[in-house]
């Protein structure tokens, strides 16, 4: 057969293959989620399959366990990535899939490679997340960072990593200043982690205090996703006292003239506001017909963190305002 | 030049010929492929992960070399007849093993040698625009000069795998040999099994013989320090040190026996 003849015939079966494929496709639709499967569960038993290229499938099992949180984490709040409103899956489908396998790829990565740093760090705050947004076990989010510890005594990053879980999922504030004084403890730990132990012992909860470690974590952080994190938390928390701010304008609104405001527009013009307020990502904040001010859910800051139970001590911060239109 | 030089140089030059080097083109396929997508599939330690990939990359690039050419290198001569007209030449039957030995080697040096290369480019891509204290908090810096002992190890276990796959294509067939090589290497890797079998069985003569085969067979786990050397953990030189000798005490160990059995060999 002449080459180029050759060539025209060989393209035109490479375009069937391609399009027998496509009809196979529309005709037969693949199931949209393959089931995430674990074959093994060892972590022991992995590496020994791994010998030598353990290093690689710790980061091939790193990948999976990101893109099995990512996948996951989308699949359980699908509305949060069209408009910014938070729609977690309920009943017993969801409540099957807590992400099962989340810690036992973790524990496999880190078995791997037990110096995998950002599988310890990032791990356990997925670990830690309240579901939908995360498994909800800062339980197993402390025995990771443990094990990390168990091989690098020296790591102030991973005690200072089981100081938050105590103080930001746990609540457990005597254990987050204990962890906080570990790390302090260390060689060569910044400074500022023994002022975080004893604020965190003195005014666990507290607004200022919460602002304090995510200040910290986003100026000593090497890893650029929880610089933003931080940020975002920063933003957050700058919103929680705004809103708290403005509750009490419109509460001494509604005191006065025994109605809560219609909108802020008459908050505006009755001068208990120079212009619309805005969260600090510039989205205007929500007043419902009763008289709550939240933050809109098409915010980029939305959902609000959660906070650690205790009293608002923040200073009065003045909510960013805009004119009104 | 000396026989030997002048078989390595034709061993060499045949590599080239068969295209043998044209794994690199994919070796740098790979790791351009990677560095540019590794930020979409993870959340950091990028720079750690195409570590991981360049130096297994390396290895099992040069794994399959070792072993597909090395047990080829004398069986094949068997097979073209081509074994007589080189034997009417002025050159002993060690030195055709030991040349073909040499040759191998070069090659299995230029390709890793190139590998280290693109591995360094693509780790500077890679740290271009990291801020310095981002780096600064890494394990190991992206352009790291330790990952040449990772590098040069790798090297030196492929010598060794060559070896092993000479000294079983001189007796054996060409399936058999790789089977045999490729069992060695896995063995090889897992030797420290071997020293702890003792541990583990109840029979005190098993945990012998485990601990004499521990001895016996090649050691080559030691020469796996990748993770040391990604995770900037310090490699003594004097672990290199002994780690290079035993590979060439046990180099010389096979071609000694390699060129006895090839040499008692009747071709008719």
């Amino acid at each position: 057969m002449h080459p180029a003849l050759a060539s025209i015939v060989a393209l035109v079966l490479f375009a069937g293959a391609a399009g027998l494929q496509a009809v196979r496709e529309r005709w037969y639709p693949p199931a949209l989620e393959e089931e995430t499967a674990m074959y093994l569960r060892s972590a022991d038993a992995v590496r020994r399959i791994a010998g030598p290229y353990a290093p690689l499938a710790a980061d091939l099992y790193w990948i999976r366990a990101i893109q099995y949180y990512g996948g996951l984490k989308h699949r359980l709040n699908p509305e949060w990535n069209r408009d910014g409103r938070p729609a977690p899956v309920a009943g017993p489908a969801a409540a099957d899939d807590r992400y099962a396998l989340l810690y036992p790829m973790l524990d496999i990565t880190t078995t791997l490679d037990r110096r995998f740093n950002i599988a310890y760090r990032f791990g356990a705050i997925f670990l830690a997340e309240p579901y939908p947004s995360g498994a909800g076990r800062p339980d197993l989010a402390v025995q990771l960072l443990q094990k990390g510890l168990s091989d690098r005594p020296d790591k102030w990053e991973y005690m200072e990593d089981i100081a938050f879980v105590h103080y930001w999922y746990d609540h457990d504030y005597l254990a987050a200043s204990q962890w906080f004084e570990k790390a302090a403890a260390v060689p060569r730990a910044p400074w500022w982690l023994r002022s975080m132990a004893a604020t965190t012992r003195a005014r666990g909860g507290d607004r200022a205090a919460s602002r304090l470690m995510w200040e910290a974590i986003r100026q000593t952080t090497e890893i650029p996703w929880l610089r933003q994190d931080a940020e975002q938390k920063l933003l957050q928390l700058r919103a929680l006292d705004e809103i708290d701010a403005l509750q009490r304008v419109v509460d001494q609104v509604k005191a006065r003239t025994g109605a809560a405001p219609a909108d802020w527009e008459s908050l505006v013009r009755a001068r208990a506001l120079r212009g619309i307020p805005v969260d600090p990502r510039g989205t205007p904040y929500e007043l419902t017909p009763d008289g709550r001010v939240g933050l809109s859910s098409s915010s980029r800051l939305y959902p609000l963190l959660v906070e650690p139970p205790s009293q608002p001590t923040g200073s009065d911060p003045t909510p960013t305002l805009v004119r009104p239109r | 030049m000396n026989a030997v030089g002048v078989i390595a140089i034709n061993v060499f030059r045949e590599s080239v010929r068969d295209k043998v080097l044209y794994n690199l083109v994919l070796f740098a396929i790979l790791l351009i492929a990677a560095s540019l997508l590794i930020g979409e599939l993870t959340a950091g330690q990028d720079v750690k992960i195409i570590k991981d990939l360049g130096l297994t990359a390396t290895s099992i690039f040069g794994l399959f070399i070792a072993v597909f050419i090395g047990i080829g290198l004398v069986s094949k001569e068997v097979d073209r007849r081509s074994i007589y007209a080189l034997l009417a030449k002025p050159i002993t039957r060690s030195q055709l093993v030991l040349g073909k030995y040499a040759g191998l080697a070069l090659t299995l040096a230029v390709n890793v040698a190139v590998m280290a290369v693109a591995q360094y480019v693509v780790l500077a891509y890679m740290r271009w625009g990291i801020p310095p204290d981002v780096e600064r908090a890494w394990d190991a810096p992206a352009i790291d000069p330790a990952l040449l002992v990772a590098i040069a190890l790798i090297l030196v276990e492929l010598l060794l795998v060559t070896a092993i796959a000479i000294f079983f294509s001189t007796f054996s067939t060409p399936l058999l040999s790789a089977a045999l090589t490729f069992a060695l290497f896995i063995v090889g890797n897992f030797s420290a099994d071997l020293r702890n079998f003792q541990n583990v069985v109840g029979s005190p003569a098993v945990g012998r013989i485990a601990r004499a085969l521990y001895f016996v067979l090649p050691n080559l786990a030691q020469f796996d320090v990748k993770a040391s050397v990604v995770h900037g953990q310090r490699v003594a030189p004097g672990y290199v040190g002994v780690a290079v000798a035993y590979a060439a005490v046990y180099i010389a160990l096979l071609l000694t026996i390699s060129t006895s059995v090839f040499a008692r060999r009747d071709f008719k």
